[in-house]
């Protein structure tokens, strides 16, 4: 259990590390970056413009530029919007509520209906029973999460089943074909024979060996989630992450888009990793068989 | 008796699926000849015009033939997405092959990278990436910039399978035999392991072309795709943002009809290979 937290904690810091280099190194290389609006006051003398120019000296270097990003990201300092003209900090103190909150709802709700309706094609053995489920999973998939908003916005729906409908198809797809394919194992036809009901076997020789490629789809439901979150977000006009992400990649803000980014992917990995964990309190032969 | 009457069924579906996708695509080469009209032709007498025997989906806000722009879109996405599809599946089979087959640290590394990739939201990367480049560019580049980002981007889920493919093809008897000939590495990965992994290159290639089909339509829907006046999947669904005169204008869901018509042929014909008993 300990060392899983360990291995799961040191690959979040080595991610975010990186991560945060390469979103330094992004916003470094940028175009804009060092410009200053104060140079373009006409007022301003040339020894006055250098020194706003020299300010901006120290952060040539992309190493101690990191160095500074890294400071002050540990201090809670994401740095400037540029096009909002407001810390990103407070940006996405503001936002991040309200698409975690979305997220939460997307997430719960479609993976709950789709691990629901899995469960019922896998256990009930009824020709065609599968046939509902997989036309709406496959007309789900099919549609762009832009369109999936734009119908719930017809039908005056909020956004965040929307979320929930893209998760939904990929969520009861992997899961049926995981079930099913479990159902047909030798151990569960043993267990059959023998006489076990089929609520233990359901829960004691089903479920537990498909327990973690179902926690790993929470991850993967997760991450589908965030990117489901930008399009839902700007069509339905929710004042979320994903609305801000969209505005900054239309404005060029790099500082911010780079920050929201790197800030996803950490909730992303910390998502997996409670999955992982989770699993490991629960049943430490099974993940360790996984592993 | 049930398994020949479940593959005859499985055959029929991915026959009309095909059928369909090869009118598609040939109604979307054949534009020219089908509509007289430019994608980007205004005609500036019949704005909004309903559908007619000279528009078959009428026109948009700017008086452009819907239809003809629909057909070219369909040209714009349907041939661009298997480019962007293949570069990323050659891009996967190089690194996902080389770190299967190098093993050790190297492939520590790729498989870190590729753990990074992965848990960053794909349409958030895509975002970053396209917010570096120019958004005022002109239509073909923005059309070349959108898809070369899918295609460098979509890389990662390929690789991880190619390698995994890789690591359990690496100790097959026909290899060490190879390598016991004395051939050099290069020769063996070259000649020996990639057409072997043919079969997962094919099916990674078969994933990405409807993913980035739906991703090109995503961007497009947000304003960060193929610039107008070109037209794409994507870049048509912007008209349906004004859904208050869908109601009036049901044909301006027809880029969204064949979207989904599309994508789902694509799914039947990559689920029904899944499903063929061999």
């Amino acid at each position: 259990m300990l060392a899983t937290l360990f291995r799961q904690l040191r690959r979040i810091v080595l991610i975010a590390l990186i991560g945060g280099l390469l979103g330094a190194t992004l916003v470094r290389l940028g175009p804009g970056f060092g410009v200053d609006e104060r140079e373009l006051d006409n007022r301003l003398g040339q020894d006055s413009r250098q020194a706003i120019r020299s300010e901006h000296d120290a952060d040539k270097n992309i190493g101690m530029f990191y160095a500074r990003y890294l400071k002050g990201m540990l201090r809670g300092d994401l740095g400037f919007s540029r096009s909002l003209n407001r810390p990103v900090t407070e940006l996405l103190r503001e936002r991040l509520p309200l698409t975690l909150g979305s997220l939460a709802y997307g997430v719960l709700g479609g993976a709950g209906v789709g691990l629901a309706l899995a469960l019922l094609t896998a256990c009930w053995h009824v020709p065609g029973s599968n046939l509902a489920p997989a036309l709406l999973a496959g007309t789900c998939l099919a549609l762009p999460a832009a369109v999936i908003a734009l119908l719930f916005l017809w039908m005056n729906v909020p956004g965040r089943w929307a979320i929930a409908l893209v998760v939904f198809p990929h969520v009861y797809r992997y899961s049926k074909n995981l079930l099913v394919a479990t159902y047909q194992s030798p151990h569960v036809l043993a267990a059959q024979a023998k006489g076990l009901s089929s609520v233990r076997i359901l829960f004691a020789h089903v479920f537990a060996p498909s327990a973690p490629q179902l926690a790993a789809l929470v991850g993967i439901s997760v991450s589908l989630a965030f990117g489901a979150s930008i399009p839902i977000e700007v069509i339905s006009d929710t004042p979320g992450v994903g609305q801000l992400a969209w505005k900054a990649a239309m404005d060029r803000d790099l500082p911010l888009l780079v920050n929201i980014t790197v800030l996803i992917a950490l909730m992303t990995l910390v998502a997996n990793s409670l999955a992982d964990i989770a699993l490991a309190a629960w049943r430490p032969d099974v993940r360790e068989e996984a592993a | 008796m049930k398994v020949r009457l479940r593959l005859k069924r499985i055959r029929v579906a991915q026959t009309v699926a095909l059928v369909l996708l090869a009118l598609v695509a040939l109604a979307s080469l054949a534009a020219g000849f089908i509509t007289p009209s430019s994608y980007a032709e205004q005609f500036r007498d019949s704005i909004g015009a309903p559908p007619s025997h000279r528009f078959p989906l009428g026109t948009d806000d700017l008086g452009r033939d819907r239809f003809a722009r629909l057909l070219y879109g369909t040209r714009v996405s349907l041939l661009l997405a298997p480019a962007a599809a293949l570069l990323s599946t050659l891009l996967a089979a190089l690194i996902g092959g080389l770190a299967g087959y190098v093993g050790g640290g190297f492939e520590r590394f790729v498989t870190s990278g590729i753990d990074l990739f992965l848990s960053l939201p794909w349409l958030f990367l895509l975002l970053a990436a396209r917010a570096l480049l120019p958004l005022n560019t002109s239509p073909v580049t923005s059309v070349a910039i959108t898809f070369l980002l899918l295609g460098c981007l979509g890389w990662a889920t390929p690789a991880r399978i190619i390698r995994a493919g890789t690591r359990t093809l690496i100790n097959a008897d026909f290899l060490t035999q190879a390598r016991a000939t004395g051939i050099s590495g290069f020769r063996l990965f070259w000649r020996h392991l990639l057409p072997n992994l043919r079969p997962i290159f094919l099916a990674q290639f078969w994933i990405s072309v409807p993913l980035f089909i739906l991703s090109e339509a995503n961007l497009g829907l947000l304003g960060l795709g193929v610039s107008e006046p070109l037209p794409s999947w994507g870049s048509m669904l912007r008209e349906l943002e004004n859904y208050t005169a869908i109601f009036q204008n049901p044909w301006m869901l027809a880029p969204v009809i064949l979207l989904v018509l599309v994508v789902a042929c694509l799914q039947i014909v990559l689920r029904t290979e899944e499903r063929i008993p061999c």
